[in-house]
């Protein structure tokens, strides 16, 4: 085995996994265990491919033995394996989680082989060189999501799904659509075979309106305004642990997406383009923090939060500097591992008062002081105060705009920052500070957790809440690896080199394009 | 339903949609048909005996459990693809070998046949988890 063979881990990983699952779906112990044991090798496995991928360089497999553009390609670039490794860590903190918190029925139908099934589709979207192969994994991980979202089948499971599953499944006809039209275009689905060609595409016209195609269809799975609103209908649903890994690593792949295809394919038009994105990026941030704080129920707000936060990571894309891309991926690595942990806290304080609504439940801080200061750290970070690791996402965000010198998106993100901290206070002041309010008195039942349930909900909480200080208090090392990423994603000939390394296939002009703020 | 000549029917009629359903699953190889196709046809042959018997006997044809079925042919088709990888190719590479028989000659066999295998429990699968389900609903 050589080194290109650990860039099919994440995604073979998974599926082994899921097969050892289904061929033991009867016994829940034996799920349990395989689950977690799985999620692990995945971390594991993505762990040494970012490692490799830091070491080498990009790394390119061709499957099937066949040569790009001909076969589909599998690409781990900095972006792809930094990805990867936040899926693997996410799956590993909800597998841990999900011991606790999922039902042992819900377990028997299914929910651990679906949980794999799911990251297999998310991890091959992050490592796919291929846009109809990028398809097919998004079309995986819907499908797994589709399951995960209803599993259980309770009436509001159902009613959030029927959102979900219909924009979902626009937008990936969206997508089809847009995927027909650039292959009639081009005559080509690999991506660094499309960048090549679109380069030099006579009919600009034609670019202009595929790159809308894919900014509606990825825009819709990575819930930019306007087409946000299946998310906070749908993501207070399903189990905790669900909605936590959905949060993490869902709206993210719609992300990266994005940055993929507005930063080595449509990258021609940038006056148009990413003049759009960044308008869309900042109404997000507000419509998203806004719509938060009209919101009274724990997971309720942190939905709309994902929302807002997503405006953050398209700014940066849409500024299109090396230190805007750069606070885009910080901001992803931040905003992955928090939003996580907090969907994850959220779960803990309703499995303890039987609800997430905030005039239900207070008495946190005296109650359960390791859950305060777990949600403090995670909240704080979000809100972007310093030294965790929000602060610096942020404000290598806004430096990016200062130095593009786009004033306005730089004041709305000072101001959604503003909201969401106080957005953050509200859950704050109402679980954690306000005492326990006298009706819910009545109806709380304190679940008794044996030492080891606790340690299940606890740990993976506690493991993310160090993550988020660890990148706070790693500012440094963390920030090189983004602006490395950064540059990487900006130099696409480097991309194309190495799936390409015999030069384009067909009659393209070796253009070396000059980029141009927008 | 309740049919007599369909009910006796089908127990001679259910060995040669097997039958024909491994022949469409072989010959996909080079001409139409494979894995996805054969898969269908089983199952739309046990589908036809379930419904004229009962989804308990149909089980009883089918011996091991739907899901079984569709984790042993991922299970397929992950092994076609990781085999290649020890070999020093990347994954998914058709690795292909010539076996010679007394009988039946040369047979060009190789991984992606394994592959096509999986695909074919994992449609026969999928499909009798609906059916049975919906027939025990």
């Amino acid at each position: 085995m050589n080194a290109q063979a650990v860039v099919i881990l994440p995604i073979a990983l998974p599926l082994a996994t899921m097969v050892m699952l289904l061929l033991s779906l009867k016994s829940i112990p034996a799920q349990k265990v395989i689950g977690v044991v799985g999620s692990t090798g995945l971390l594991l496995s993505a762990a040494t491919l970012a490692w490799l991928v830091d070491r080498d360089g990009i790394l390119v497999l061709q499957a099937g033995n066949w040569p790009a553009p001909f076969g589909i390609t599998l690409v781990a670039d900095r972006l792809s394996s930094i990805m990867v490794l936040l899926a693997g860590l996410m799956v590993f903190a909800v597998s841990v989680y999900s011991l606790a918190s999922v039902n042992d029925r819900r377990v028997s139908f299914g929910f651990h082989p679906l949980i794999q099934l799911l990251l297999m589709g998310v991890c091959g979207a992050f490592l796919t060189g291929d846009l109809f192969n990028l398809y097919v994994w998004f079309e995986v991980m819907l499908i797994a999501s589709f399951v995960l979202l209803t599993l259980g089948g309770e009436r509001r499971q159902l009613e959030g799904a029927i959102k979900y599953v219909t924009l979902n499944l626009i937008s990936s006809a969206v997508f089809l659509a847009a995927i027909g039209v650039i292959y009639a275009a081009t005559g080509t689905l690999n991506m660094a075979d499309l960048a090549l060609k679109l380069r030099s595409f006579p009919d600009e016209g034609t670019v202009s309106v595929l790159s809308m195609l894919f900014l509606i269809a990825f825009g819709t799975k990575a819930a930019v305004f306007p087409l946000f609103f299946w998310l906070p209908a749908s993501y207070h649903t399903p189990p905790v642990a669900v909605s936590a890994i959905f949060a993490g690593l869902l709206t993210k792949v719609g992300v990266y997406s994005l940055i993929r295809a507005f930063t080595l394919l449509f990258v021609t038009d940038l006056e148009f383009t990413h003049n759009l994105l960044l308008l869309i990026a900042g109404l997000t941030m507000v419509t998203g923090v806004l719509g938060a704080m009209a919101q009274n129920e724990v997971r309720r707000i942190l939905s709309f939060h994902i929302v807002s936060q997503i405006g953050y990571m398209v700014m940066g894309l849409a500024l299109f500097t090396p230190l805007a891309l750069a606070g885009t991926v910080f901001y992803i690595i931040h905003h992955i591992v928090v939003k996580t942990n907090l969907f994850l806290i959220g779960g803990i304080v309703e499995q303890r008062f039987r609800t997430g609504r905030l005039d239900r439940i207070g008495g946190l801080y005296r109650s359960a002081p390791v859950l305060a200061t777990v949600f403090f750290l995670s909240a704080m970070s979000l809100a972007g105060i310093p030294p965790l690791s929000g602060f610096f996402a942020k404000l290598t965000l806004i430096r990016g705009g200062l130095e593009a010198e786009r004033y306005a998106i730089v004041v709305a993100a000072l101001v959604v920052s503003l909201l969401t901290l106080f957005s953050m206070t509200k859950i704050w002041t109402e679980a954690f500070w306000k005492p326990v309010p006298g009706d819910a008195m009545t109806n709380v039942n304190f679940p008794r957790r044996s030492r080891a349930g606790r340690a299940c909900l606890y740990g993976p909480a506690i493991l993310l809440a160090s993550v988020t200080v660890g990148i706070g208090v790693m500012a440094g090392p963390v920030m090189n690896a983004s602006m490395a990423t950064a540059e990487q994603l900006l130099d696409q000939n480097a991309y194309i080199q190495a799936v390409l390394p015999d030069g384009p296939t067909g009659q393209v002009p070796a253009v070396s394009r000059e980029r141009t703020s927008p | 339903m309740d049919s007599v000549i369909l009910k006796t029917a089908i127990r001679f009629l259910l060995p040669l949609l097997l039958l024909a359903s491994v022949f469409l699953f072989l010959r996909g190889h080079n001409e139409p048909g494979g894995g996805f196709v054969g898969g269908l046809l089983a199952s739309g042959a046990i589908a036809l005996y379930a419904m004229t018997h009962s989804a308990a006997a149909a089980r009883q044809v089918v011996r091991v459990p739907p899901r079984f079925l569709i984790g042993a042919g991922l299970l397929f088709a992950l092994v076609s693809g990781v085999a290649p990888l020890f070999f020093g190719r990347p994954f998914l590479t058709g690795l292909w070998t010539t076996i010679t028989t007394e009988g039946l000659g040369k047979l060009h066999i190789g991984t992606p046949l394994l592959f096509d295998l999986g695909v074919y429990c994992v449609v026969t699968g999928v499909t009798l988890v609906f059916v049975f389900s919906l027939l025990e609903e």
